[in-house]
């Protein structure tokens, strides 16, 4: 009785795994890289020059005075580095937290950015690769940005806005703009 | 970050209207699949299913007992375990390897391979920089159709234990697996897997891509020699170099096909480290909506399959109304406490929602959402990290893993565990009104109550005995990632959610550790197989009795007086189990918090 189980068990897993393991996944990626195909490689955009400039999904580090500054990244190694994503973990009352956060504060102030300042540009996000701000947080930036690269204020406002999505279609999120997006439109500006 | 109340609650509402709406169709559709009758794919896999009963040697007309549906429920689980954990020892050795990772120690690889067997995926390991995509594919993404097919198995076979009369028999396992998988699982995994692809989820078995950062990256790194160790420079300061990171590794794979069934299977285990908060695995606020919404569909549709198969619906949306009631009251609570926010971080001159281990794409209703489905189902995928949620918003997921995982719960084990406090609390008000307890025409027994109280106490036991001994051990305190109360906090949850099967952690927690993989593992394994087996034992207890028709001195269970009666029991059993041990955690650092430490 049992054997006989026990060899049903195993004819059962084989004939499942073929199902769920190759013909599943084999038919997933066929229709996807067909039907989706920029999507399934990972959504990566390319420089006007046709060099690739990341992907739209992933979060770049930005510490020139001349670019939107993306949110603080508390991945191992360096600052979005999708080899190892996640958050800092840190507790709502670890002093490690507040630190971070006050010396962060101090950055955006000395930067020209008046208190109080937006929370996602102070504090990490859960993945650590977050691609985007709030519309706040790019708001804030734009004098900033306009003095390092004169240009007029307006004409940077005007490019934040063209990027701000989440504010017009369900589900309905807070507005914002994906930093690598926005920081490759100013640089086709030049 | 600006916070909008408004939309946060009209998209919430929205939301449960809409699994509402989907689980009477769904539950009905599950019920005729299980009873083997005819339904609207069975004319294109009708005849895989028929071939796949050839190959294996499955008799789809003999019936079994409870003994030997328990039987093949743990020759299935013993020869998956036994694969999982060879394929990552090896995975050295194996193909689909384009990262060239080495395979587990051996504690990780038991660790992992009971992990995913017990539908639980607690994940020890970093997906994107341990695990190869044939290990992804073979060690894991199976068992996650396996696991979510066993749980919902037990619970159709609790479920002819009621409906049956003087019947020796429970169903066939191999029928009810086989039948899981193919008319419910794959079909929407299948479809599941492609609008996520749309939305941008990868789906692909390419090497990492290297990709040129916009602007390089430069840090101070203080300089080593040739052996590793620090140099020192003038004045005896180490000296530092300056590091230029110019390229970042995009990891690619096929994580649309994993995150259809990691969600919908209530399974949980992220291709990535980051999990669902990762941006490929939910790109969008549309997929991020559309993962909560995979996450609860079939455990919210399962009461409604039990109604239509006892030929009683109202008794089916009953327990959906009592379950759907905690939900709500959890979502409301944890959505104030994140809305709140850290008085500690507003007085530094910080405006707006509090953002740490928070997507902005997904907003605070979005990131409180998934937290409490996750939580209340046994998925324990995550959106946003709970470790650094403030303390009484993570006090609310913990709380509903605490609970024993019921207020949907995982596929099948949410339903199971759910009948089981339904059954208690029968007990309990025939007790307090004098009437003889009885359910759906069958009485309530020595047996039924026995296995009940395993259902529901089991966690709770693992959870309060595990935590214990971590808090008394070098081994346990010292893998905590924040002091004072929230490290308490970090390993109360680390085997709340490993007992309940739930896997999402409290992340600080460094879990690779021989202490936690071996205890969790042994919490895992009890907490999953104790309360499956005691449901069979129930299911097979309830088979053979009688029917007694309804009396004017019957208790009618499908009534608001026993809903509430129903959501109150389950209250006061977590409450009086685990109010201690959240005083010490969460409600202390909430007082910390506020009183400005």
């Amino acid at each position: 009785m049992i054997k006989k189980e026990i060899k049903t068990g195993i004819k059962v897993f084989i004939v499942m795994t073929i199902l769920t393991g190759v013909i599943y996944p084999a038919v997933v990626t066929a229709l996807a890289q067909f039907i989706f195909p920029k999507q399934a490689s990972g959504s990566i955009i390319f420089k006007p020059d046709g060099t690739p400039a990341g992907s739209e999904l992933i979060g770049q580090p930005f510490t020139g005075q001349g670019y939107f500054w993306s949110r603080p990244s508390p991945t191992p190694g360096f600052p979005y580095n999708p080899m190892a994503s996640g958050g800092s973990n840190l507790g709502p009352t670890n002093q490690a937290l507040l630190d971070r956060i006050s010396i962060r504060v101090h950055t955006l102030i000395a930067a020209g950015i008046t208190s109080p300042v937006p929370s996602d540009l102070v504090m990490g996000s859960g993945s650590g690769l977050d691609p985007d701000i709030g519309l706040q947080s790019a708001l804030v930036q734009v004098m900033r940005i306009a003095q390092a690269r004169h240009l007029p204020e307006a004409m940077v406002y005007g490019l934040v806005k063209k990027y701000t999505v989440g504010d017009s279609y369900i589900p309905l999120t807070v507005p914002r703009v994906n930093v690598l997006k926005l920081n490759l439109a100013l640089d086709k500006l030049q | 970050m600006h916070v909008n109340v408004t939309v946060d609650v009209v998209q919430i509402v929205v939301f449960l209207v809409i699994l509402t709406l989907l689980a009477g169709p769904l539950g009905r559709y599950m019920a005729r699949v299980y009873q083997g009758e005819r339904t609207f794919l069975t004319p294109v896999i009708g005849a895989v299913e028929r071939l796949f009963y050839r190959v294996c040697g499955i008799e789809t007309e003999a019936e079994m007992d409870w003994k030997q549906y328990a039987a093949s429920l743990l020759i299935f689980s013993a020869i998956g375990f036994a694969v999982t954990f060879l394929i990552l020892m090896l995975q050295g050795y194996l193909p689909f390897n384009p990262g060239r990772f080495p395979g587990f120690s051996w504690a990780l690889a038991l660790n992992t391979a009971i992990s995913f067997l017990t539908n639980t995926n607690w994940q020890a390991y970093s997906g994107e920089s341990a695990a190869s995509y044939f290990t992804q594919v073979f060690a894991l993404m199976v068992h996650q159709f396996y696991s979510a097919a066993a749980g919902m198995s037990i619970a159709i076979a609790l479920i002819r234990g009621i409906i049956r009369r003087k019947s020796g028999t429970i169903g066939n396992f191999w029928v009810d697996m086989t039948r899981g998988v193919l008319y419910i699982l794959l079909p929407l995994s299948f479809l599941f897997a492609l609008v996520l692809v749309s939305q941008g989820v990868i789906q692909n078995f390419s090497p990492y891509k290297q990709v040129r950062l916009l602007e390089p990256y430069s840090y101070e790194n203080p300089k080593l020699d040739a052996n590793g160790n620090q140099i020192t420079g003038v004045q005896g300061k180490p000296a530092m170099e300056t590091v230029t990171v110019t390229h970042q590794a995009l990891p690619m794979g096929p994580v649309a096909a994993q995150e259809a069934i990691k969600e919908l299977g209530t399974n949980g285990g992220g291709f990535f480290n980051a999990n669902s908060a990762h941006p490929l695995e939910n790109p969008t606020p549309l997929s991020n909506v559309l993962e909560i919404l995979a996450l609860l569909i079939i455990s919210a549709s399962l009461p409604i399959t039990f109604g239509s198969m006892a030929g009683k619906k109202r008794q089916g949306w009953a327990i959906y109304a009592a379950m759907m009631a905690v939900f709500i009251i959890a979502t409301g609570m944890m959505y104030w406490a994140e809305y709140t926010g850290n008085p500690l971080v507003q007085r530094l001159g910080v405006q707006g929602a509090y953002m740490e281990g928070k997507d902005v794409r997904f907003g605070l209703g979005g990131s409180v959402l998934f937290s409490v489905a996750t939580t209340s189902t046994a998925c324990g995928a995550v959106n946003n990290m709970h470790d650094s949620l403030t303390p009484l918003g993570g006090m609310v997921p913990l709380t509903l893993i605490l609970l024993g995982e019921e207020v949907f719960g995982g596929v099948g084990s949410g339903l199971y565990t759910m009948l089981a406090f339904v059954i208690i609390s029968v007990f309990i008000s025939g007790l307090m009104i004098g009437r003889i307890p009885e359910y759906l025409g069958k009485k309530i027994e020595a047996t039924e109550m026995w296995m009940s109280v395993i259902i529901v106490l089991t966690s709770g036991i693992l959870v309060l005995i595990f935590t214990s001994i971590a808090l008394i051990t070098r081994a346990g305190v010292s893998a905590m990632g924040n002091p004072g109360p929230h490290g308490l906090t970090e390993v109360l949850y680390a085997f709340a959610s490993t007992s309940n099967n739930n896997g999402s952690a409290f992340a600080g927690l460094n879990a690779n550790t021989l202490f936690y993989n071996l205890t969790t593992s042994i919490a895992m394994i009890m907490g999953r197989f104790g309360p499956a087996i005691a449901t069979l034992a129930m299911a097979g207890s309830l088979a053979k009795k009688k029917y007694v028709p309804p009396s004017p001195g019957t208790l009618p269970t499908d009534q608001l007086t026993f809903i509430l009666w129903l959501v109150s029991v389950i209250i006061i059993v977590g409450a009086l189990t685990f109010f201690p041990a959240l005083s010490l955690g969460p409600i202390v650092e909430h007082m910390m918090m506020i009183g400005g430490r």
